[in-house]
C-alpha cells in the first residue's frame, strides 16, 4: 500500500495538470520525478481524472522505457549500446559494469545503490563510449572511470 | 585591473569531458593569483578530440587551447594564457583552425561563438533578423522563401520543408500547431542536441517564423528525455524569449502570438516518427498512425500541424534573413544548402562539421575525421544512424547527396556518420539492428514486430552454420517483407543495415563466398 503522503502528491501533480492538453506525459514525468518512480496504485487515481480506464494508464507506462513502476536504486547508471559507442568498445564497459556491480539490466544492487540500465544513444556520440549516472553524461568512459563513478555515487549514499 | 576574457564551454559533451571541472580550477587559479577574468559559458565549437576547449579573446581575434584537463591549469596560468599566449596546448586563432575554416557554417553560424543563453549575443549576431523579416512578408511570401530555398527535412526523410508548408497553410482550420521533433535518438547524431544546448534562440526563432508562416500561434518541442541539458537551456532561452516579447502575445508589436513549450519525451525511439510524436504528445502510446491523413492535414489533436526536425526549423531563419537564394547555392543536385554532419564513432577527430552537400565520405572520414581513432583500417561506416545502410571501403568515395545516397540504397538521413575499425564484426551489427528493432518497435505492424526477432533467430542460425544457404534466403525474404510491409521507417528501413552488412561482409556471418 502506498502511504497517504505519497497518495496526496500524486493527487497534488493531478490537480496541477489535468487540465492540460496531453496531460498523461506530462502528469507521468510529475510523479516519477517526485517518488523516483510510478506506483500502480496511481492509475486508479489518474484514470478518474483523466477519464481513462486503468488499462489505459498501465499500456501508457509500459510503452515508455523511461517509466518504471517500481523504486530504483539511489543512482541510476546508464550505459549506451549503440552503434557509435560499439565502434568504441561499449560491450566492454557493458559486462564490466555487470560484473563489477554483480547485477544484469534493470536490477538494482543490494545495497539499494546504483540501478543499471541500457540507453540507446545520449547524443554523445563523439565521445564514445558513453554512459550517464543520473543526470551527468560521461564522455570517453574507461574501466577506471567506472570504478571513479561508482566510488563517488556510493560515497554521497553514506553522506 | 585589467580583465581578461575566457570562454569554457557549457555542451553537455564538453561537459562529458570534463568542461566544469576546467572552469572550476580557472576559477580558483585566477583568484589564488589575483588575476580577473571574464568567464563566458559559450557552447561548443564542435571540435571534441579537443574539448575541453578553453578559448581567450585577444585583439587577434579568439585564440584556443586544448584538450585541457584541470591538471594543465597551471602552467596554462605561468604561460599568462589569458593574454593569449603560446602553451604546448595552443591551437592558434580558433576561426583559423583548419577543421573550422574548411565549413561552411550558416545554421551552426553562432554555435561556440555565443553565449547560449546571451540575448543580447544572439541578436548581436544577426539573431532575429529572419522574423523582424518576415514579419513584413505575407504568409505565402514566407512559404515562398522556404520553398525556393530547397530545404529539406534534416530529420532524415528529406521532404520539401516548403512543400510541407505550404499545404499547412492551405488547411483551413482556426488551430493549426507547429511541432518541433527534438526525439534526436539516433545513434551518431547530435547535431539537434547542439543546437539546442548551444544556440537555443535559433530554434526558437524558426519556430516563431513557422507559425507566422502557416497560422499557427502554438509550438510543441518534443525533447527526449536523455537530454537534460538541453532542456534546462530551451525553458531558459524560451522565458528569456518572452520576457522580451519574441514569444507571447503580439510578439515584436505585431498582431502575432505565439507560444511555445518543451515536452519531455520517454525514452521511446519511435517517437521520433512523426505520427508516434503526436500521439505521444496527445498523452497516448506512441502508435504510429496510418498515412493518409498527413500529420499537415490532420495533425495534433487533428489539427493541421507543421511536424519539423530542429535542424530544419533552427535553418528558417538564416534563409528569411539572407534569402532563399543564398541558401540555395549552397549544395550540389536536388540537395539544396548545408548539412550538418557529425562525426562519430571510431575515429581520431570527431565532431561537428556543417557543410554544402557534395563532400564525399572519404573526405569526412581522413581529411576531417583523421582515420581510425585505434589507427586500424576503417572496415565500414554507418550513415544516417541506427536504420541507415552499413557502407564498405569502395562506396566511401559517395558524395553527400540524397539522391545519389539513395542510388546505393543508403540514407543521409540526419547527417551521422558512425566508423568502425576493422576489429568489429559486421554479423553483430547486423544483429543488433534487429535487436533494436524488437525493443523500439511500437508494436502496431506485424513485419516490424515480428520481424525483427525473426531476424535476430536467422542471423543466429546463419552463424551457427545450420542451413546457411536456405537461411540467408530468408533473411532476404524477410528483409523485402519488412522493407514493402512495414507501417514505418522503423521496421521499412532496419533491413537497410542488415542485408548491407550481409551483401558486403558475408565472412563475417561464417558465408565463405563473397558475394560482392
Amino acid at each position: 500500500m502506498l502511504t497517504d503522503n505519497k497518495l496526496l502528491k500524486i493527487e497534488e501533480h493531478l490537480t496541477v495538470l489535468k487540465d492540460k492538453p496531453g496531460a498523461l506525459l506530462p502528469i507521468m514525468h510529475a510523479i516519477q520525478d517526485d517518488l523516483g518512480y510510478i506506483p500502480e496504485e496511481s492509475y486508479e487515481p489518474i484514470s478518474k481524472a483523466l477519464s481513462l480506464s486503468v488499462a489505459e494508464i498501465h499500456g501508457f507506462v509500459t510503452f515508455y522505457h523511461h517509466f518504471r513502476t517500481k523504486p530504483s536504486g539511489k543512482h541510476i547508471l546508464q550505459i549506451c549500446r549503440a552503434e557509435s559507442c560499439q565502434s568504441m568498445g561499449s560491450e566492454n564497459i557493458e559486462s564490466y559494469c555487470k560484473e563489477k556491480l554483480g547485477i544484469d539490466y534493470h536490477q538494482t544492487t543490494e545495497d539499494n545503490s546504483i540501478t543499471l540500465e541500457p540507453v540507446y544513444c545520449l547524443g554523445n556520440c563523439a565521445c564514445s563510449p558513453a554512459v550517464m549516472i543520473d543526470d551527468e553524461v560521461i564522455g570517453r568512459v574507461t574501466e577506471d572511470k567506472i570504478d571513479e563513478l561508482i566510488q563517488e555515487a556510493k560515497k554521497n549514499d553514506n553522506l | 585591473m585589467t580583465t581578461y576574457k575566457i570562454y569554457i564551454p557549457r555542451d553537455s559533451s564538453a561537459l562529458s569531458l570534463g568542461a566544469d571541472k576546467v572552469f572550476k580550477a580557472i576559477k580558483v587559479e585566477a583568484a589564488n593569483r589575483k588575476i580577473e577574468l571574464e568567464i563566458i559559458r559559450n557552447g561548443s565549437r564542435g571540435l571534441f578530440w579537443l574539448e575541453t576547449m578553453v578559448e581567450v579573446e585577444t585583439d587577434q581575434g579568439r585564440v584556443a587551447y586544448g584538450p585541457i584537463n584541470p591538471s594543465d591549469i597551471p602552467s596554462m596560468f605561468d604561460r599568462e594564457f589569458f593574454l593569449g599566449k603560446e602553451h604546448s596546448l595552443s591551437l592558434g586563432i580558433t576561426s583559423e583552425i583548419e577543421w573550422l575554416k574548411n565549413q561552411e557554417r550558416l545554421t551552426y553560424a553562432r554555435v561556440g561563438i555565443t553565449d547560449p543563453v546571451s540575448l543580447n549575443d544572439y541578436e548581436a549576431h544577426d539573431g532575429f533578423k529572419g522574423l523582424r523579416k518576415a514579419l513584413k512578408l505575407t504568409n505565402q511570401e514566407i512559404v515562398d522563401e522556404v520553398t525556393d530555398s530547397g530545404l529539406r527535412g534534416r530529420g532524415g526523410a528529406a521532404f520539401p520543408t516548403g512543400i510541407k508548408w505550404q499545404t499547412v497553410l492551405n488547411a483551413p482550420s482556426e488551430k493549426k500547431y507547429i511541432v518541433c521533433n527534438a526525439d534526436e535518438g539516433d545513434s551518431g547524431t547530435f547535431s539537434d542536441r547542439m543546437i539546442m544546448e548551444n544556440d537555443p534562440f535559433v530554434l526558437i526563432e524558426g519556430m516563431i517564423i513557422a507559425g507566422l508562416a502557416v497560422g499557427a500561434d502554438q509550438g510543441y518541442i518534443y525533447l527526449r528525455s536523455e537530454y537534460p541539458h538541453a532542456q534546462a537551456i530551451l525553458n531558459e532561452a524560451i522565458d528569456i524569449a518572452e520576457k522580451n516579447g519574441f514569444l507571447g502575445k503580439n510578439i515584436l508589436n505585431s498582431k502575432f502570438s505565439f507560444k511555445l513549450e518543451v515536452t519531455r519525451a520517454a525514452g521511446a525511439y519511435i517517437c521520433g516518427e512523426e505520427t508516434s510524436l503526436l500521439e505521444s504528445l496527445e498523452g497516448k502510446r506512441g502508435l504510429v498512425r496510418y498515412k493518409p491523413p498527413l500529420p499537415a492535414i490532420e495533425g495534433l489533436y487533428g489539427k493541421p500541424t507543421v511536424v519539423n526536425n530542429v535542424i530544419s526549423l533552427a535553418t528558417i531563419p538564416i534563409i528569411l534573413d539572407k534569402g532563399s537564394k543564398f541558401y540555395a547555392d549552397f549544395g550540389m543536385g536536388r540537395s539544396k544548402g548545408t548539412l550538418p554532419i557529425q562525426l562519430a564513432g571510431n575515429l581520431k577527430q570527431t565532431g561537428l562539421i556543417e557543410k554544402a552537400f557534395g563532400i564525399t565520405l572519404r573526405e569526412l572520414l581522413y581529411d576531417f575525421g583523421g582515420g581510425s581513432a585505434t589507427g586500424k583500417n576503417i572496415k565500414a561506416v554507418q550513415v544516417g544512424g541506427p536504420l541507415g545502410a552499413f557502407l564498405p571501403e569502395h562506396q566511401f568515395d559517395t558524395p553527400l547527396d540524397y539522391e545519389k545516397f539513395s542510388e546505393i540504397n543508403a540514407v543521409v538521413g540526419h547527417g551521422g556518420i558512425v566508423a568502425f575499425d576493422d576489429s568489429i564484426d559486421m554479423s553483430k551489427l547486423a544483429r543488433y539492428s534487429f535487436e533494436f528493432c524488437a525493443i523500439e518497435s511500437c508494436g502496431k505492424c506485424t513485419p516490424c514486430r515480428i520481424g525483427s526477432t525473426r531476424g535476430m533467430e536467422v542471423i543466429d542460425k546463419i552463424k551457427d552454420g545450420i542451413d546457411q544457404e536456405k537461411n540467408v534466403e530468408v533473411l532476404k525474404d524477410l528483409g523485402e517483407t519488412m522493407v514493402h510491409g512495414s507501417l514505418c521507417a522503423m521496421g521499412g528501413m532496419t533491413p537497410f543495415p542488415v542485408i548491407s552488412a550481409l551483401n558486403f561482409f558475408p565472412k563475417d556471418f561464417g558465408l565463405e563466398k563473397s558475394e560482392t
